[in-house]
């Protein structure tokens, strides 16, 4: 294995060895604008097979007169450009990315093949229900899947990502309210809470109230009661919370809640620890969203496209989004648009179906015990980081971890290093950093999801990097201060970035990298 | 970082420098220091009343929004477009970077601000 | 379970480290009460070849082979094979949100090369990295211009696609956004009399569609000389993208929200789908979403950052521009392909295709009795036609010849009757367009009555 010792303006002082990578070159890759030019083309049109049409005619004032400067280029460069800029990319398919809250596991690739059979991928939204019959047998056989998972009794695939699920919940709590003759105004949000929990409850009319976290990082079950009154719509509550810890007492949150008309919302985003092992429905959850791109393995694709369906109680079916998928008296389904109750729609026809085709895969290949075996994995490789890094790294809450474990940079931060040092000399080892600096109530947190998909292998090479900078940090500190070091790109000057944004291409082709100056003057 | 010791703060690290009813507010060091740099700052509108306590605008580092919560009552009489174009200048002299001009509805606001020293004490507290 | 790397013996030898003899130690903190014991009710594990068979069946029971004149918000163009080669490479489908820029310049040198492709088609200073789509968008859109003027009124025109004005109005219920429906005129487009009526000194926001639902291009720069006079924001949805190929951009517009998926991106039976928001330079700071810009790193050396992430949630939560988290990145990436095959004269050359392919329907459908509604307007690639008969004994009939006619409007317009909304596109040929013409021959149409709204 190749090890690739750094020096730095310090002496002979302990480098790491780096077991995972070796230095690698990269293609340099200008913008496409400063590699177009005139007359270069990557398309070719097939000959009109109708008369041409005169814009100027048709159109008169609505007629574009200026092209717009999109590149020119020709199909190998841009193959080129697009291949050159991926490698600068990591990714799961390259190793471990062990984003707490994220739930990097693998993405299957039979899943991206059938999403694209041309029946499922050339259906238009609007074509006949009758010539809809597979569509919407996938949308009815992952919705029951999904509802035997959670434990509840009905569900939305429409919304189109986590924080849309999370509005939709909201909503249908809020119209349950409202179907009861009062909205209540308050909505309760643990300070450990995800930041798209508390704009959630914002955008749909309720006022955030913070609750406090016992010293257990859980919910404070004495607070919870004091704070919940018949103004108190519902808690937003993620669990296992964002330290990987199982609320142990969630039946009285349950009952807390109930006992004043108040509704559980459960943000699905930790689900990963509890497919197959327990449901929330059964819990008192009343309504929930999920996340396919985390517990379910759609692709993340650099941030989206993701997907919320929404769980929910019987009592909150009647205001499901509209449409709902019907089955028939002969068997076939239809999409029924016959809902007076509804919030209304969340999203343009029926949500993010591409995904909903990928998440059925997973569930197929998983089947009932493969699903238990991987929520089994993944709390089973956090618990293993947790073990062989406790002595290295500060643990802050010692309530037994699910899938993730956090950290605190207290030792390290006696020797000037931050969460967000180690994450950067994390890369110099061929990993992606971990989430850093959340949840909120660890004051500098290393937040670990390793999921199920690392090998004892990959998980040991992770430990041992982290052992690794551990000692770096002690005896090197400037080393991790400074890291990364491997990389195409140094730490980004962010500051600059948001000072004078500068939000598209404008200038001149120019083949040299810009410096300070020069960009600031580009602004 | 020396305080200056004509004007008042409080516990949310704003300063105010008044000269009879017309106060001038900034941020003090201590608040510029813990922000990092600063990229932006919500300027209030002139014209617009502000409140004691209350919330007059922010100011933001790459990773972080501050509230200004203002030190007084009153009416805003002018602010510092300067910092628009040029938010850094907080950082670099925090204590001369004012951010608006308050006209001051009620002088005994200023009686329970804390003085050069009282805050000194303060930050020293918050830090431990 | 073949996505799982361990032996049984592996997890026996880390519980053994961990200090734990069973998995179910594990599991101790969930009350023994709430433990699943039995196995979930769910389909059993089945092999690849088997999930490949289901979903085969489940394509076989959509429409197959079928000529299809369905717009709407969602259209059927060419997507170039490299879009699809590229957006597999694992390192783009397999990665997440560039907060790690130096592991991740690849996704955001792309968002940047969107963010400016999108400015220049639509004639914006700036551009977001992705919206979910361009129904959620325009609604962001329309809460963004309440944030700005700090008013309450959204005038919303009747011609916007009706799903999006659905979206609109569930978001806007508890915003105390008071939404009012513009009519449209006998010529399709918004009715300026009525906008000028409805607009007043608390008006936000004029949300319009262009090309609109009806296929018409508006009149912006007059819809925007009467929204600029009193003060409102004009926000221009934009649902079919290759039109600004042909169609003039709405420069004239302060928020343009667009749905992308006409650039390379699979019809899906709806989703997901790419929206993105392009706005003045001067909203900024109240634009919601993500956004790569520019800077260098501490050599120097160009990069690309997420930046002014303090208006997003993360940051300032419940005072954030919009609870979005997630956007569509990988969707983005495949516009970005789309935008780069075709660039600056191919995005020309294809919006003249569909408005050479959606002239030629328009007039030979419209010949055997059809009406053209709107006939006199300036249309893209949509166009309605009014007939005798109801658009479902039509279109049944249309099915028997494989063909999927127009989208019957009764459920979103009842007042036009038998209408129908057409689309044609670069892929629609003149044999399509033929044939479908004398079948739709017997039907005969009857002078519209139109009800405005």
């Amino acid at each position: 294995m190749a090890t690739t010792p750094e020096t730095t303006e310090q002496g002979s002082t302990f480098t790491g060895n780096r077991q995972k990578v070796a230095a690698h070159l990269t293609q340099n890759e200008p913008l496409l604008f400063e590699k177009s030019s005139p007359g270069k083309r990557g398309y070719r049109l097939p000959p009109l097979d109708v008369p041409e049409a005169d814009a100027a005619k048709l159109l008169g004032d609505a007629a574009r007169t200026e092209a717009p400067e999109l590149p020119e280029l020709s199909e190998i460069e841009i193959i080129r450009h697009f291949t050159r800029l991926s490698t600068w990319n990591y990714a799961i398919d390259l190793g471990m990315y062990p984003l707490g809250s994220c739930t990097m596991k693998y993405n299957p690739r039979v899943n991206e093949f059938v999403s694209r059979l041309e029946g499922i991928a050339e259906a238009h939204p609007y074509q006949p229900e009758s010539l809809s019959q597979g569509a919407l047998q996938v949308l009815h056989t992952l919705e029951k899947a999904l509802i035997e998972i959670t434990g509840m009794d009905t569900i939305t695939l429409q919304p189109a990502a986590g924080a849309h699920g999370e509005f939709t919940g909201i909503l249908l709590t809020r119209a349950y309210h409202e179907s009861k003759g009062n909205p209540r105004r308050k909505v309760l949000i643990p300070d450990s809470a995800h930041g798209t929990n508390p704009a959630t409850a914002a955008v749909c009319g309720y006022q955030v109230e913070n609750l406090r976290s016992n010293q257990h990082g859980m919910v404070d079950i004495d607070q919870l009661a004091k704070q919940v009154d018949d103004q108190t719509a519902a808690l937003m509550l993620t669990n296992p919370s964002t330290i990987g810890v199982f609320e142990a007492e969630i039946h009285k949150i349950a009952d807390v809640l109930h006992s004043k008309g108040a509704l559980l919302y459960m943000d699905g985003a930790n689900m990963n620890a509890l497919c197959g092992k327990t449901r929330p429905g059964d819990f008192g959850v009343d309504v929930m969203h999920l996340n396919l791109h985390k517990t379910f393995s759609t692709p993340h694709g650099g941030g989206g496209p993701g997907s919320g369906p929404v769980a929910c109680k019987k009592i909150l079916e009647p205001f499901l989004p509209t449409p709902v998928v019907r089955e028939n008296a002969d068997g076939t389904l239809r999409l029924d648009y016959d809902r007076p109750h509804s919030v209304g729609r969340v999203r343009m026809f029926y949500g993010n179906f591409g995904m909903f085709v990928r998440a059925l895969a997973y569930i197929l290949a998983n089947g009932p015990d493969g699903l238990r075996q991987t929520t089994e994995d993944a709390v089973l490789n956090a618990n293993y980081i947790r073990k062989k890094l406790e002595g290295y790294y500060e643990l802050p809450y010692k309530t037994p971890s699910m899938h993730e474990v956090v950290f605190s940079d207290k030792k390290q931060q006696a020797r000037g290093i931050k969460t967000g040092d180690i994450a950067k000399r994390l890369i110099d080892y061929g990993f992606h950093p971990y989430t850093v600096s959340f949840p909120l109530i660890v004051p500098g947190a290393l937040m670990i999801e390793p999921t199920e998909s690392e090998s004892k292998e990959e998980l040991d090479l992770f430990i041992d990097a982290m052992q690794q900078i551990a000692r770096e940090v002690e005896e090197n500190p400037l080393l991790v201060l400074q890291a990364p070091h491997a990389t195409r790109v140094k730490r980004m000057d962010e500051t600059a970035a948001a000072r004078k944004p500068i939000l598209r291409w404008k200038g001149a082709p120019s083949r040299e990298p810009l410096t300070v100056d020069t960009a600031a003057k580009e602004w | 970082m020396d305080y200056p010791a004509a004007y008042k703060y409080t516990k949310e690290h704003e300063w105010i420098e008044l000269n009879g009813k017309w106060g001038k507010v900034g941020i003090t060091d201590y608040a510029q220091n813990s922000l990092g740099d600063i990229v932006f700052v919500d300027l209030p509108k002139v014209g617009s009343s502000v409140e004691k306590g209350k919330v007059f605008g922010s100011v933001e580092s790459v990773k972080a929004v501050s509230d200004l919560y203002s030190p007084v009552s009153g009416k805003v009489t002018a602010v510092n477009d300067d910092l628009t174009a040029s938010p850094e200048k907080i950082n670099t002299d925090a204590h001369g970077a004012w951010i608006m001009k308050v006209e001051v509805s009620d002088s005994a606001d200023a009686n329970d601000l804390l003085s050069k020293d009282a805050y000194e004490t303060y930050i020293k507290e918050e830090t431990h | 379970m073949r996505y799982l790397p361990k032996s049984d013996a592996e997890r026996q030898s880390m519980l053994r480290e961990i200090g734990s003899s069973s998995i179910d130690d594990l599991f101790s903190s969930i009350p023994a009460e709430y433990r699943l014991a039995r196995d979930l009710d769910i389909p059993r594990q089945m092999g690849e070849s088997e999930i490949v068979d289901f979903f085969k069946k489940a394509a076989a029971q959509n429409a197959n082979g079928y000529v299809s004149f369905l717009g709407a918000g969602a259209y059927r163009h060419y997507r170039p094979v490299v879009i699809d080669a590229l957006v597999q490479r694992g390192e783009f489908l397999t990665s997440y949100t560039p907060y790690q820029p130096e592991i991740t310049q690849g996704t955001l040198q792309a968002i940047f090369e969107f963010q400016t492709m999108i400015c220049e088609l639509t004639g914006m200073d700036i551009a977001n990295a992705s919206m979910y789509d361009g129904s959620t968008g325009a609604a962001e859109a329309v809460m963004m211009a309440v944030r700005v003027t700090g008013r309450s009124g959204a005038l919303v025109a009747k011609t916007v696609h009706p799903e999006y004005r659905e979206v609109l109005a569930t978001y806007a219920q508890h915003q105390n956004i008071d939404k009012q429906v513009l009519a449209y005129g006998e010529d399709g487009r918004v009715d300026l009399k009525a906008l000028d009526a409805a607009l007043t000194d608390q008006s936000a926001c004029v949300l319009v569609q262009s090309p609109n639902f009806f296929g018409v291009v508006e009149d912006i720069p007059a819809i925007a000389e009467i929204a600029h006079k009193k003060g409102a924001l004009l926000i221009v949805s934009i649902a079919e993208a290759v039109s600004l190929g042909a169609v003039r951009p709405p420069r004239e517009a302060d928020i343009v929200s667009m749905e992308s998926q006409s650039f390379g991106v699979a019809l899906s039976y709806g989703g997901p789908y790419c929206g993105v928001i392009a706005a003045k330079e001067k909203y900024l700071r109240q634009m919601p979403g993500r956004l790569a810009g520019q800077t260098v790193d501490k050599d120097g050396t160009r990069g690309f950052v997420l930046t002014l992430s303090t208006r997003e949630q993360h940051i300032r939560r419940e005072k954030a521009t919009s609870n979005i988290c997630t956007n569509q990145a990988l969707v983005a990436l495949m516009a970005t392909i789309f935008m780069s095959v075709y660039g600056k004269e191919g995005i020309r050359e294809l919006a003249l295709h569909n408005l050479a392919k959606a002239q030629y329907a328009s007039q030979v459908l419209s010949q055997n009795g059809a009406k053209l509604l709107f006939a006199g307007t300036p249309r893209f690639h949509e166009f309605v036609l009014l007939t005798d008969e109801p658009t479902d004994t039509i279109n049944t009939r249309l099915l028997d010849d494989k063909i999927i006619g127009g989208l019957s409007l009764q459920r979103f317009y009842p007042e036009l009757g038998n209408a129908s909304l057409w689309c044609a596109t670069e892929l629609t040929t003149r044999e399509q367009i033929d044939q479908t013409a004398k079948l739709l021959a017997g039907s005969h149409s009857t002078q519209p009555t139109l009800v405005h709204a």
